[in-house]
């Protein structure tokens, strides 16, 4: 019983580490295809990984132990959050560790410690990435907890797997404050990872980046970290998406055979999610800074509206 | 001994430097380390005592045959006010045990016996608020509590700047005073009558039942002086101007512990005195927290001191403080016992968490001025390598109040958040609706809090050294100012990481005052894990957040560096320019400008720019100089106001000064008829 959910712990933290590099790479394949750019595979960011940590370590003299040290916190926290989101079942021995509220600190500490390393080294491109990130974290942040509270009133709790579990069980049905949750955390879900029309992962003009900007003086294994955890935050935040508002297939506690239809249809969803991310990234343009404000609002406004309709409809 | 003797034990100690160190002022090494000795174990004996009135639920109250002739002193140690003499208490020790090293860097002209004197006045004065048990002792107590304060925030009196901060504190103090006395008043009066002074005791408070009309005016009477002396918004204009200007470690008991008198002095006023009331006292309670919340953060991240920064993130949290306590109320005018402990729980949880990592802040803001003799940000930058240990201590600081787990400040605002979910409980849809609106602020003050201390880290101690003098000249404090560092950053730590411990020890506040236990629920599953309603709504579990991440790490590290470990450190990659200089990094104020654009409006701003035309080259302005100035908008909508009316009318009542003795008499003569006319 305990051996099994420690088992499933396992089968969740390895697939965390492993298929977000894929996801990665599906996103990045896709993309290339709707812009009409040839493209490396799907594998290509295994292969950046590895490049990446056979590489020596190049450091600034002044850089400080907070620069080294964060890499790992980074990947560390992220692994954790992994550990604790219902992927495949909602049997995880771990999952009670942190509620969504938790969760939601935990990618703060992820953004502190990478905001601090940006200032770390004293150049004006590390402290301006840090300056913005915290900026749009800021306005971000409300309107992801908004649209979480949202759902954890209708679920009656914030744990995560009990939302699960209370959502799958539940029939079928359209209701208004989901659907207006829904839209704001797609809204924050582009901000939190970094995409357009936020942030441009695949840019390193210093006007237009904001995380490349934080993490531009890193290099080799440090690098490979951040880059890595940045790829699983991508898969977290997704998968956090699909746990809340899409749960069903998702196993109860001792059902193996269900596991693995789980994990089928997860790839299925997370290939979905893919395919819409690169429709939204494909179809808007970066947007300026400024203009985040009015962005991040009207997601705030969007969860602020599902929460009324829910105390008015339901 | 019972708790109440270790208390008269812990004051007598306390009082005891008031008369030994004038008698050693000629040792002044000796006289630091004597009189800081004795307060750490005056304060040391406060928490022991404190913690065994809230373990054990005991009450002793005592009488002391001084004061007025129909009121004598009265003490009394229940577990409330156990629990504050433990919140007091225990920062009292780290900062007296880092005062030694602190004070010792004084400037030999400077006088250690007047700041020792007034130091342990103060702490007395704090202790004495919370254990006494009449109107007229507490008054007492809380001006002993004020005007020591107020010498302390005067100690370098040479600059006009602190005397005028001092100056505007005691003013606002005294306006908060009045207010409670009368509060007093009003439940003197309706406890007895005016017949005697019985009335003015806390039993006879305590045992009276109020009309609402009455109620709501003591309340609302108390609620004012009590918002002036926390530092409420819009009450809140003296503390940035205080707190900075005081030496760090009286900043650090300020900040950390005094702000929490008020707290105690409403939660005592409210749940104990009044107990019933309607909802919306804490409706105002709770709005005055989110506002205060939310713009003290917004304020905090204009600063550029270091010291005013932290100073108005005591705004922001006594906000936080203050959302707990109104949730409490909201929850008891509702009858709900068992959520009004969750909602308070978290209110008190958060006071402790407060002073603990407000004083460890506090105490690195003083280590970094004891090295660089500089407040002002901008000329810092790179501390981290001259000063490594106050660094970590300052960063477990920046974490806690930032509340990212698994440190202190986190529990204490989850909690808060899972109490503010629970509006639905309320059935008003109204309440229930604008409720987790609150949260939402909420998470915006946590996500403002950690963006204001990535920019008082970053600036302070990452980086660069931007200052004007030799980097080489700072040096890491001494040992006793890293001990009370050390102590404050460990039990940050643990009230991380043990929670459910400290609201198990705590429960007896909840059960006494709103009738309402937690800890049944909330450590249904084991100290591991924190459960405030039941395991499937919401749990948490600090020390597993804290082992994952740590195995992790470890586990991370090690792998990597069992193959090769090897790192090549080079010189900053500058793009080819060759001229970087530290003035190039981002500083405070540019950290801070998205926010302050997008926020701006509640603030005061004004932005200059002169630029010295180009002589030499077209291209390049000789010089270009920027000024920028943010200031509280409160300043001029409520303050000047009311400063100007007050010369205006004393400017009128001058007039009647003329300086020539016939207009005078004329006055007398007045006087007598209009006296014969009335009164004959």
């Amino acid at each position: 019983m305990i051996a099994y959910s420690l088992l499933i712990e396992a089968v969740q933290v390895l697939i965390l580490l492993f298929a977000a590099p894929l996801f990665a790479g599906w996103v990045k394949t896709v993309k290339c295809r709707m812009q009409g750019r040839t493209y490396a595979g799907v594998f290509q960011p295994y292969r950046d990984i590895a490049r990446l940590f056979s590489k020596e370590v190049i450091l600034a003299e002044n850089a400080s132990w907070i620069f080294r040290i964060t890499p790992y916190i980074v990947f560390g926290v992220t692994v954790i959050i992994g550990g604790i989101i219902p992927l495949i079942s909602t049997d995880l021995p771990f999952a009670a560790t942190a509620d969504v509220i938790a969760l939601v600190m935990l990618f703060a500490i992820i953004r502190f410690f990478t905001a601090l390393a940006g200032m770390d080294i004293g150049t004006a491109f590390g402290g301006m990435g840090s300056s913005r990130e915290m900026t749009i974290a800021s306005l971000a942040e409300p309107a992801m907890l908004m649209a979480i509270f949202t759902v954890s009133l209708a679920g009656k709790s914030t744990s995560l797997t009990h939302m699960v579990q209370v959502m799958a069980q539940g029939e079928l049905l359209l209701r208004p404050s989901l659907a207006f949750a829904l839209l704001a955390f797609i809204m924050v879900h582009l901000t939190e990872t970094g995409r357009v029309p936020v942030d441009n992962p695949s840019t390193h003009l210093e006007l237009t980046m904001i995380h490349e900007a934080m993490i531009l003086e890193y290099s080799g294994r440090h690098l490979a970290l951040m880059e890595w955890a940045s790829m699983m935050k991508l898969f977290i935040f997704s998968a956090l998406g699909i746990a809340l508002f899409c749960p069903w297939g998702i196993a109860p506690a001792e059902d193996f055979p269900g596991m693995l239809v789980a994990i089928v249809l997860l790839a299925a969803k997370l290939a979905v999610l893919g395919v819409i991310l690169v429709l939204i990234e494909t179809g808007l343009a970066k947007m300026r800074l400024f203009r985040l404000t009015e962005y991040l609002g009207s997601a705030f406004l969007l969860a602020t509206l599902g929460m009324l309709s829910f105390f008015i409809l339901e | 001994m019972t708790p109440f003797d270790i208390a008269m034990a812990s004051l007598f100690l306390m009082l005891s430097p008031v008369i030994l160190v004038p008698c050693c002022a000629r040792y002044r090494s000796f006289a630091i380390h004597l009189s800081f000795s004795l307060t750490a174990a005056a304060s040391l004996a406060a928490v022991i005592a404190g913690a065994l009135a809230v373990q054990y639920g005991t009450i002793t109250s005592a009488v002391v045959e001084m004061g007025l002739p129909d009121l004598p002193f009265h003490l009394r140690l229940d577990p409330l006010a156990g629990f504050f003499l433990c919140v007091i208490g225990l920062l009292s020790f780290f900062v007296s045990l880092y005062s030694i090293g602190y004070v010792k860097g004084f400037p030999a002209g400077r006088s250690v016996v007047r700041f020792v004197v007034f130091f342990a006045l103060f702490i007395t004065g704090m202790l004495l608020v919370v254990l006494a048990d009449d109107a007229f002792f507490f008054l007492i107590a809380w001006e002993l509590m004020a005007a020591s304060s107020y010498f302390l925030v005067m100690f370098e009196d040479e600059k006009a700047e602190n005397r005028r901060s001092a100056y505007l504190y005691l003013v606002i103090a005294h306006v908060g005073a009045i207010a409670i006395l009368l509060s007093f008043g009003v439940m003197a009066g309706l406890a007895n009558g005016f017949a005697s002074f019985q009335g003015y005791t806390f039993a006879a408070m305590r045992a009276t039942a109020y009309p609402v009309g009455w109620a709501t005016a003591a309340f609302l009477l108390s609620f004012f002086g009590f918002a002036a002396k926390a530092g409420v918004i819009p009450l809140h204009v003296w503390l940035p101007e205080a707190h900075p200007v005081a030496p760090s470690n009286v900043s650090a008991l300020m900040s950390g512990v005094m702000l929490k008198t008020s707290i105690y002095g409403i939660v005592r006023i409210t749940f104990d005195f009044l107990k019933v009331f309607p909802w919306w006292w804490g409706g105002i309670v709770l709005v005055l927290g989110l506002v205060s919340a939310v713009l003290g953060v917004l304020y905090a991240l204009m600063q550029h001191d270091l010291k005013r920064l932290l100073a108005y993130h005591s705004v922001e949290n006594i906000g936080i403080i203050l959302i707990g306590l109104g949730l409490a109320m909201i929850f008891t005018s509702f009858q709900l016992p068992a959520l009004a402990a969750l909602a308070l729980i978290a209110a008190l949880y958060h006071t402790l968490n407060h002073a603990m990592f407000k004083g460890l802040l506090f105490m690195g803001a003083g280590a970094v001025l004891h090295a660089t003799h500089e407040r002002n940000m901008e000329e810092m930058g790179g501390l981290i390598h001259r000063m490594p240990w106050t660094a970590v201590f300052f960063l477990v600081g920046c974490i806690s109040i930032a509340a990212l787990p698994p440190f202190n400040g986190f529990v204490s605002e989850w909690l808060t958040f899972q109490a503010l979910l629970l509006s639905p409980a309320l059935h008003r849809p109204i309440l229930s609706l604008l409720i987790p609106l609150g949260a939402a602020l909420l998470a915006l003050t946590g996500a403002l809090a950690a963006a204001c201390f990535v920019k008082a880290f970053g600036v302070t101690f990452l980086g660069h050294w931007r200052g004007h003098h030799p980097i080489q000249k700072v040096q890491e404090v001494d040992a006793t100012m890293r001990g009370g560092m050390l102590l404050a950053a460990a039990v940050c730590f643990f009230l991380g990481i043990l929670p459910t411990h400290v609201i198990t020890w705590m429960d007896i506040l909840a059960e006494r005052l709103v009738g309402g236990k937690l800890a049944a629920s909330a450590g249904a599953y084991g100290w591991l894990w924190l459960t405030p309603i039941a395991r499937e709504r919401a749990s948490y579990s600090g020390f597993n957040v804290f082992l994952g991440i740590a195995v992790v790490v470890v586990v991370a590290w090690l792998l990597l560096h069992a193959r090769k470990a090897d790192i090549r450190r080079v010189p900053i990659w500058d793009c080819g320019f060759e001229k970087l200089t530290p003035r190039m990094q981002y500083t405070a104020t540019s950290f801070a400008m998205p926010i302050r654009r997008i926020f701006g409006f509640l603030f005061r701003i004004r932005e200059e720019t002169d630029v010295v035309p180009p002589v030499r080259h077209p291209a390049y302005p000789e010089r270009l100089r920027y000024r920028l100035r943010v200031r509280d908008r409160f300043w001029y909508w409520l303050y000047q106001p009311v400063g100007e009316a007050a010369f205006f009318t004393a400017r009128k009542i001058g007039n009647l000064q003329q300086g020539r003795i016939q207009v005078y008499l004329i006055y007398s003569f007045v006087t007598i008829i209009v006296l014969l006319v009335f009164l004959g």
